[in-house]
């Protein structure tokens, strides 16, 4: 009887030290405050396409074009006196590609095919998780050479109290630079001046298009470049989510945004061919009103299958109406390893401003030949695999997991693409 | 037009939005959701999808890329 006794009595003392609360660290405000290196993305992609509608030839012509892609994100994280999380994000990016088109900026096909493009961003971001708001902004530059952006934008976010629902707002503002080249045959006859070696000049005035040029070294590449000198192009994008979550399985987000841009749309190089024959540069309207509206839903089925589907609805001001509509079936093998396959459908309308090869008027106001902005419809398929472990990958190398991507593009205009992405992640 | 259509999907959206009962959710009841696959937004590796997607359709936003800045020349 008395060993029963010390038996229960020890299995009830063994039970209330099971159950017993332990010491909540969370609540108990302390934080290390040191700048900490939390996360490291490798993210790199390849991207080759081949087409027969550039719109550097008007419409007709090799679209095929390679791109390698590299960025690395670097995401340290502090915590501040007042106990908010602080987040440092810096990204290096790096792209290179190669067009076969840009060959025949110059008529004779001897243009520069390559290109390499550089963007660096900064972001910050405070989160202050007792009133759930978060409050962030950053800067971004994009420099290729013969087009810059900068940029930068503003974020904020609030929670609600029970963590279901989020309101999110982001404002962002792009100043850009268009200094391209025009096409040989469209270059205005310049008055070159040799001083040192170094040959310059300039001249005013062209019946479509930037007003001014400035001419670079024309006496020693075959194909003459000129180049647009500072045309601007500056956009202003405000954009606002609600995401919400519905049950244990299943939550949506919405997305409305609004984007304005103003001036120099086009692009110099682009030529469109006249129904008389005529060759012109495109010539679009100076301003663009862009609204995308978005919703999200992701569901949760069983154990083993995540529904991600995605719907956009896009209209602009330059008459493209399109609806974009993406899924992606995560499978869960296993507690580390998914395979997701996906796929995305895409139908747009024309701008109002584009016919291919001969067939616009010397009548028209704005013109372009180019096949983007033409009527289409577009699939993507492919498969998104995740592997992330709970112990990571390699512990020697901080891997936690790492994600490859690939797909297969199609359009109806005939062009054709394939991507591949990885990304890889450090702790 | 656009705006006729703009209205008609706000509508649709809140019809959808006021048939949908959101329960009460706990913390330690979002084990699925907090599931990285189940994140509202667009993977890391879909960074060069969206790119091409908004040099190579006239539509691009809300997606999560850019929908201004930048070139994409070719």
């Amino acid at each position: 009887m008395r060993k029963t006794c010390l038996t229960l009595i020890g299995i009830f003392i063994l039970f209330a030290l099971a159950f017993s609360q332990p010491a909540d660290t969370a609540s108990g405000n302390y934080h290390n405050r040191r700048l900490k290196l939390e996360e490291t993305n490798l993210v790199s992609g390849y991207y080759q396409q081949e087409g027969n509608h550039s719109a550097i030839t008007g419409g007709i012509g090799t679209q095929n074009l390679t791109d390698v892609s590299n960025v690395i994100q670097l995401r340290f994280v502090k915590w501040d006196a007042k106990d908010r999380k602080r987040f440092f994000d810096a990204e290096f990016g790096l792209d290179h590609h190669t067009s076969a088109s840009m060959a025949w900026i110059s008529k004779t096909g001897a243009s520069n095919t390559g290109s390499t493009r550089i963007y660096p961003s900064l972001n910050w971001k405070t989160e202050n998780e007792s009133n759930g708001t978060t409050i962030g902004w950053g800067v971004s530059l994009s420099n290729e050479y013969h087009y810059k952006s900068l940029g930068a934008n503003l974020n904020f976010a609030k929670t609600s109290p029970n963590r279901n629902r989020e309101f999110s707002g982001r404002l962002q503002v792009y100043l850009d630079k268009v200094r391209m080249l025009l096409p040989s045959e469209l270059q205005p006859a310049p008055t070159v001046v040799t001083v040192g070696g170094i040959s310059s000049a300039s001249r005013g005035g062209r019946s479509s298009g930037p007003s001014s040029y400035t001419v670079w070294n024309t006496t020693s590449g075959a194909s003459g470049n000129i180049w647009v000198v500072g045309e601007p192009r500056n956009t202003v994008n405000a954009s606002l989510t609600y995401s919400q979550i519905i049950n244990k399985q299943l939550q949506i987000s919405l997305t409305s945004e609004a984007v304005a841009q103003q001036g120099y749309l086009g692009l110099p190089f682009h030529r469109v061919y006249l129904n008389d024959g005529s060759v012109h540069v495109e010539k679009l309207p100076d301003t663009r009103i862009k609204i995308p509206v978005a919703a999200r839903i992701n569901f949760f089925a069983g154990d083993r299958f995540i529904f991600r589907g995605y719907y956009r609805f896009y209209t602009d001001s330059w008459g493209i109406n399109a609806h974009s509509a993406s899924l992606e079936i995560p499978v869960k093998i296993g507690s580390f390893l998914s395979i997701a396959p996906f796929h995305r459908f895409h139908v747009q309308s024309a701008a109002r401003y584009f016919a291919p090869f001969e067939i616009h008027t010397a009548k028209s106001t704005y013109y372009t030949s180019n096949f983007d902005l033409s009527a289409f419809t577009s699939r993507y398929t492919g498969v998104n695999i995740r592997l992330a472990p709970p112990a990571g990958i390699s512990y020697k190398l901080h891997l936690a997991s790492m994600e490859l991507r690939a797909g297969h593009y199609v359009q109806t205009t005939g062009l054709t693409g394939n991507a591949v992405t990885i990304n890889l992640t450090f702790k | 037009m656009i705006r006729q259509t703009i209205t008609q999907l706000g509508l649709i959206a809140v019809c959808l939005l006021g048939m949908i009962s959101c329960a009460s959710v706990k913390p330690y009841q979002k084990g699925k959701l907090n599931d990285s696959e189940m994140a509202l937004s667009s993977r890391r590796t879909e960074r060069l999808d969206i790119n091409i997607q908004s040099y190579r359709e006239g539509a691009s936003g809300a997606n999560g890329g850019r929908a201004g800045g930048g070139c994409g020349c070719n």
